[in-house]
């Protein structure tokens, strides 16, 4: 192949080491007012009244919003007001939005909006939520509008619940000798994306909105605000430039919604509302939390026999996509092994924390940490290598998910390759454990991982080619720049189909929802494979329009021409022929006459077969495929202080194919970089009355430069076979294990089992010396 | 809000500019001067996205008053042309989002500058004031070894 | 950003700065010091603290020497930490200005602005409260220098409109061995869990410590028990233990039981280092 799996550099990249790159805060004009948000500083409270007066007096003030008469808004659960109403149940929950003419005048009259507040005693854990009786962070959840199939209970504080039920327990426990047990936990966390989150939002005259987002869902915010506020959908024009950094967090729509309310406040004018830091990571959504519980059963050989799982998502305050994640938890609530007995109950829980959006992963990083564990735990019981047990239960071709999907060569990797090459890589064979003197030892820990997208079953995503008269062309996708490259990968599938030089291939980076065809969400790993396949068919279509023009030209039939090098020529004399240039804004016979025009070439694709879930079983076909992988942690401990330094970290994925050689291991080594920040120790720091005590990056630490391991990345290559070149997914898989991995390694290094996260040398002491928990 | 008006030095080029006391370079960088090529990240200090160079030292334009720079040479990611760390931060995919990218880029552009033969704790020590958050960092680091080890090489 | 305006001096000279920073509390202005500003600048943006007059002391001479004569070391309190961080003269203390935030930070960051600031680390005063150092400080009633035992206490204990100088430090404590540890809760950069200062003078032991209480501190009593000949390590460090200032910190950082945990083996390396040593 000439261009796939080659490093092509991505086509922004000039762009971005010259400072030219543009994100949504780079966008300003004088005709633009700033808005500033008032955000609450308690977790529950009653708000007895907001005073706005003072704010008003500052000189340049042009609106001001509070949550009075906004609607009610959400994915799955339309539980959230945009703006507070009667009450706040998280900690940075807005409240208010105050227009002005520059963004110090918008931050001073904010400053004066006073608000005085009633306590009310806070949800500070799911598992506190779940308890009969406990405090409700919504009392009229029957009240809500939400989407078919999600079905909260009133009274509780319970959002959702999904069920795995497959084969049967008792039959499982039956032939089970060993048995165990665990609990799980970990407080939400933040993407801390380095970009805030940013909107910028205009209401032109004819009543359509003009937005301009650092997002990862522009399609969906043009879908949610035409519903949320009556507007024709044709009317929402979202526009995205680059985006700096998403991992999920930039796929929940919230910031849109306050600058349009903004907006409307001062007549439609254009408003940009930006998240500071400390707003980025406590008022908007956030990275979920869980409380978990899993058993597990398994023959005296080590096949495992039986799971009993429960998943209590921290969902926050509003159910947004926390509903969808604790889903996709329950979809893939094992790991990738096969297990013929499994229960899940996977539930949604409201609580007085800053509500969650999705995370790379998808809430498998974070199943995968209790889940792993336990397997873990089951090794030890055993006696067994924590490999070999992964490798016995290895799930394969044959077998089925926990959603009863039959898995075939197609929709499953090899995990048993990927195990063998991770042990090789991360020389397993030398031992989990190897002293270095008295004081130090050297520890592995392992992991699996799996995962599939589970995505509706009707998203689509939508791909044009347009030529330009010197033969180039230019690639329109809606899959959003947000780091990945994909819009590079795709000019690469695009090239290697046309056969031609992907540097003479352009591709448009922004997003504009009004004329460039949509891409569901540029979420879940899925941006290689869905417009990876329609720009296939787009080519395909391309290629279609220059033959026919070529062969009336040319004479001949289109079966014997070829395209190639930006040439349409004759199969058997590549002599004879024509250039892209002379064909794509149609061919000039030489006394004037003109056949062809424009060449425009249109792709599409939508996956195939996703079902919906049984409510009472899970059954059903949630995904695409499954990408598999097993990683390793290697950490240098300190047996007297608790502390240890991260020495290597190994990751083989079974991606399927390589598209780009270097972007590919960027993707995998950056992502197991925020999965070790999220395992070691990142985390919201709570107090008692649910309130974030650490939401800046002084107190949230993700991993600095130096504080990295040697990384260490293999992929195995097993096509899936509807894939264009056979390519998986693998934006996300390189965080999946990185919890599980280190807690494995710390628990065998410290010799008390770990079960919470982050895992700090507190945590671990805090352990050794069995105290309680800290606050 | 009482306006002054200063000159800044910034890539070569005096810009005249009217601010209040309380704003920050970057501030003034984004919004009066259009150069919106150093980031706002944290406006703390705390995540480097921001840096810029002053007098050949990196500088977090979010830690600095416009008025404090006034007399002094501001070099921002829009004045660096065709320079060796910008094109080993292509070579090398030493960025994803990009959104990091200039400030790590004015910082190795200033170690590499005024240590041209920095060692590993060195660019252990500089590099650790910016966080990176899309890549793992090894890229990162090949990319400001390559441009010192050239100089290693002259 | 910063909502508040405030007006900006740079006096050239100490009286100057003095002068400004009278008249203008008696036009009824809040005016403030400002040096490396860091502060002034992230808590401002925050509405943590307010002022609408600075004064920046970067452009006062004396507060930007570093001399080195045969027995005292003078350093201005407007140097950069980044610039103390390569200062060969004073080893302990280029060693804990390269620990605090991150070196480009450091490159604004002022040892002036460290010790008086709110940010109650003030990890840059540990080594001049080990070594008896000397304080030069402006006023009203001219230039004082005082020991800076007498006047830290905490916080640098200044008269309204007073500032920081110069600090002075003896060549003879300079070279004595040191020891300086700074452990953080689970990274290489930024705010300490707590960090530990120790010199060796005179055969005597001597410790200073910050991030274990919402202050800096040097603790003679502490001191005393770890200089006991007759004890064994762990014995002295136990001892040393029970004399700690209150509160200790319980926070995002770490708990006080923790803290406590990580100082007793903090104190045993700082000991063990430090008794084999000369001088
Ligand atoms: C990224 C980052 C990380 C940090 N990590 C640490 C850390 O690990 N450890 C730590 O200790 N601190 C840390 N800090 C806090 C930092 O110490 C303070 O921001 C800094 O010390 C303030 O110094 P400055 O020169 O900028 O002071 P300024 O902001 O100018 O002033 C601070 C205060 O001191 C007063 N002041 C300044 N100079 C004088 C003087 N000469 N005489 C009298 N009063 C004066 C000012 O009026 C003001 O009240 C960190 C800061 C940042 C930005
Ligand atoms: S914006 Fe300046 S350091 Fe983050
Ligand atoms: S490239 Fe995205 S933060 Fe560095």
């Amino acid at each position: 192949m000439e261009t796939i799996g080659k490093s092509i550099i991505r086509k922004e990249a000039l762009d971005k080491v010259t400072g030219k790159a543009k994100y949504t805060g780079d966008y300003q004009s004088s005709s633009m007012l700033h808005a500033k948000m008032v955000i609450s500083p308690y977790a529950h409270a009653k708000i007895k009244s907001i005073n706005i007066q003072n704010a008003w007096k500052v000189q340049g003030v042009r609106g001001i919003v509070t949550g009075q008469q906004v609607p009610l808004v959400g994915e799955a659960i339309q539980d959230r007001p945009i703006l507070a109403q009667d009450k706040v149940r998280y900690h940075g929950e807005p409240l208010a939005v105050v227009v002005a003419d520059d963004p110090i005048l918008a931050k001073r009259a904010a400053d004066l909006i006073a608000i005085d507040y009633e306590l009310l005693p806070v949800v500070n854990s799911p598992s506190e939520a779940i308890k009969p009786d406990t405090i409700l962070v919504h009392e009229h959840l029957d009240c809500y509008k939400r989407a078919k199939h999600i079905t909260p209970i009133p009274g509780t504080n319970i959002a959702s619940r999904f069920k795995i039920r497959k084969g049967n327990m008792d039959k499982g426990w039956r032939e089970s000798n060993v048995i165990v047990e665990d609990s799980y936990s970990f407080t939400p966390s933040d993407h801390a994306a380095i970009e805030t989150r940013c909107s910028i939002v205009e209401i032109r005259s004819d009543e359509s909105i003009i937005v301009s987002s650092s997002s990862q869902a522009p399609y969906m915010i043009k879908q949610l605000m035409s519903m949320y506020f009556g507007i024709d959908m044709g009317k929402v024009i979202v526009n995205t430039p680059l985006v700096g950094g998403g991992y999920g967090g930039k796929a929940a729509v919230q910031l849109e919604l306050i600058a349009y309310l903004a907006s409307k406040a001062v007549g439609g004018r254009k408003v940009k509302l930006e998240n500071t830091r400390e707003e980025d990571i406590i008022t908007s959504p956030c990275h979920i939390g869980l409380d978990a519980k899993v058993k597990l059963g398994c023959s005296k050989d080590g096949f495992i026999k039986a799971a009993e799982i429960l998943y209590l998502f921290d969902g926050g305050a509003y159910s947004d996509k926390g509903i969808d994640l604790s889903r996709a938890a329950a979809v893939d609530c094992t790991g990738p092994y096969h297990i013929e007995n499994i229960w899940c109950d996977s539930f949604c829980m409201y609580t007085n924390h800053p509500y969650a959006s999705p995370y790379r992963g998808f809430s498998h990083s974070e199943l995968l940490f209790a889940f792993e564990r336990t397997v873990d735990l089951l090794a030890e019981k055993l006696q067994m290598d924590p490999f070999e047990l992964r490798y016995k239960n290895a799930i394969l071709p044959g077998h089925t998910t926990p959603t009863q999907t039959k898995l075939n060569h197609s929709n499953i990797g090899n995990l048993r390759a990927c195990i063998d090459r991770a042990k090789e890589l991360s020389n397993w064979d030398e031992g989990q454990m190897v002293e270095v003197d008295k004081r130090f030892v050297r520890v592995k820990g392992a992991s699996c991982i799996w995962k599939t997208s589970t995505i509706p079953s009707n998203a689509s995503s939508g791909v044009i080619i347009t030529f330009n008269k010197d033969g180039t062309l230019n690639l329109m996708s809606g899959v959003v720049e947000i780091g990945t490259g994909t819009k590079t990968i795709l000019a690469q599938i695009l090239a290697e189909y046309l056969k031609m030089n992907v540097d003479h291939i352009f591709v448009r980076m922004d997003v504009d929802t009004q004329t460039t065809p949509e891409h569901w969400k540029t979420v879940g790993s899925r941006g290689t494979f869905m417009a990876g396949r329609a720009v296939l068919e787009a080519a395909d279509d391309t290629i279609l329009q220059l033959k026919s023009v070529a062969s009336c030209v040319l004479r001949t039939s289109i079966d014997d021409l070829i395209v190639a090098n930006s040439r349409v020529f004759l199969r058997d004399d590549p002599t004879v022929g024509l250039g892209f240039e002379e064909l794509a804004y149609g061919y000039t016979f030489e006394n004037g006459n003109s056949i062809g025009g424009q060449i425009i070439g249109r792709g599409n694709y939508i996956l195939r077969n996703i079902t919906p879930l049984n409510p009472e079983t899970g059954a059903g076909n949630p995904g695409p495929e499954w990408t598999v992988g097993a990683q390793v942690v290697e950490v240098e401990y300190d047996r007297r202080d608790y502390t240890y330094k991260l020495i290597k970290a190994t990751s083989v994925i079974d991606i399927g194919k390589v598209l780009n050689e270097k972007a590919a291991r960027g993707q995998v080594t950056g992502a197991m970089s925020m999965g070790l920040g999220f395992a070691a120790r990142e985390t919201f720091r709570l107090d008692q009355l649910g309130r974030v005590l650490n939401h800046q990056l002084r107190t949230y630490r993700p991993i600095h430069f130096g504080e990295h391991p040697e990384y260490a990345v293999g992929f195995i290559e097993t096509p899936q076979l509807d894939a264009p070149y056979g390519a998986r997914g693998v934006g996300e898989h390189g965080i999946l294990g990185m919890p599980a991995a280190l807690g494995n390694c710390l628990s065998l290094a410290s010799g008390v089992s770990l079960h919470q996260l982050p895992l700090t040398p507190e945590l671990i002491w805090r352990e050794r010396e069995g105290k309680s928990d800290l606050i | 809000m009482g306006l002054a008006s200063i000159t800044l030095q910034i890539n070569g080029e005096n810009r005249v500019v009217a601010i209040r006391e309380a704003d920050t370079l970057l501030f003034v960088l984004r919004e009066k001067l259009g150069l919106t090529g150093s980031k706002p990240g944290c406006l703390n200090g705390d995540c480097g996205a921001c840096t810029v160079n002053l007098d050949g030292w990196p500088m977090k334009s979010c830690l600095i008053l416009a008025v404090e720079t006034a007399g002094h040479y501001i070099l921002t990611i829009e004045g660096l042309k065709n320079t060796r760390i910008q094109e080993a931060f292509v070579e090398e995919f030493a960025f994803q989002c990009g959104y990091c990218t200039s400030g790590f880029i004015m910082n190795g552009y200033s170690l590499s500058q005024l240590y041209p033969h920095a060692h590993s704790t060195q660019i252990q020590e500089w590099f650790e004031s910016n966080i990176c958050r899309c890549t793992g960092y090894e890229e990162i680091e090949k990319a400001i070894r390559r441009v010192l080890n050239e100089n290693n090489n002259l | 950003m910063i909502s508040f305006d405030f007006d900006y001096y740079k006096p050239d000279s100490i009286d100057e700065a003095v002068t400004l920073f009278r008249s203008l509390s008696s036009m009824g202005k809040k005016p403030m010091y400002y040096a490396g500003g860091t502060e002034i600048i992230t808590l401002g943006r925050l509405n943590l603290l307010y002022t609408n007059a600075v004064i920046d002391l970067k452009g006062i001479s004396e507060c930007n020497i570093l001399a080195h004569n045969s027995d005292t070391l003078t350093i201005g309190a407007s140097l950069t930490l980044a610039q103390l961080g390569m200062n060969h003269y004073f080893p302990l203390l280029a060693n804990i200005s390269k620990e605090i935030a991150d070196h480009t930070s450091r490159l604004k960051i002022t040892v002036g602005g460290n010790i008086c600031g709110n940010i109650f680390y003030r990890e840059a005063v540990l080594p001049f409260l080990l070594t008896d150092s000397q304080v030069l400080i402006a006023g009203k009633n001219g230039l004082q220098k005082n020991p800076i035992n007498n006047v830290f206490c905490k916080t640098m204990q200044l008269e309204n409109g007073e500032f920081i100088v110069q600090l002075q430090t003896q060549s003879k404590y300079i070279e004595s061995p040191f020891v300086s540890i700074k452990r953080r809760q689970q990274w290489n950069v930024g705010y300490p869990l707590i960090t530990v200062n120790s010199i060796k003078v005179e055969n005597q032991i001597r410790v200073a410590i910050a991030g274990l209480c919402p202050f800096p501190f040097r603790s003679l009593k502490m001191e005393s028990m770890l200089n006991r000949k007759e004890l064994s390590t762990e014995e002295k460090v136990e001892l040393a233990i029970q004399h700690l200032p209150q509160p200790i910190l319980n926070d995002v950082e770490g708990s006080d039981e923790y803290r406590i945990f990580v100082l007793k083996n903090t104190l045993l390396d700082v000991v063990e280092t430090l008794e084999g040593a000369g001088a």
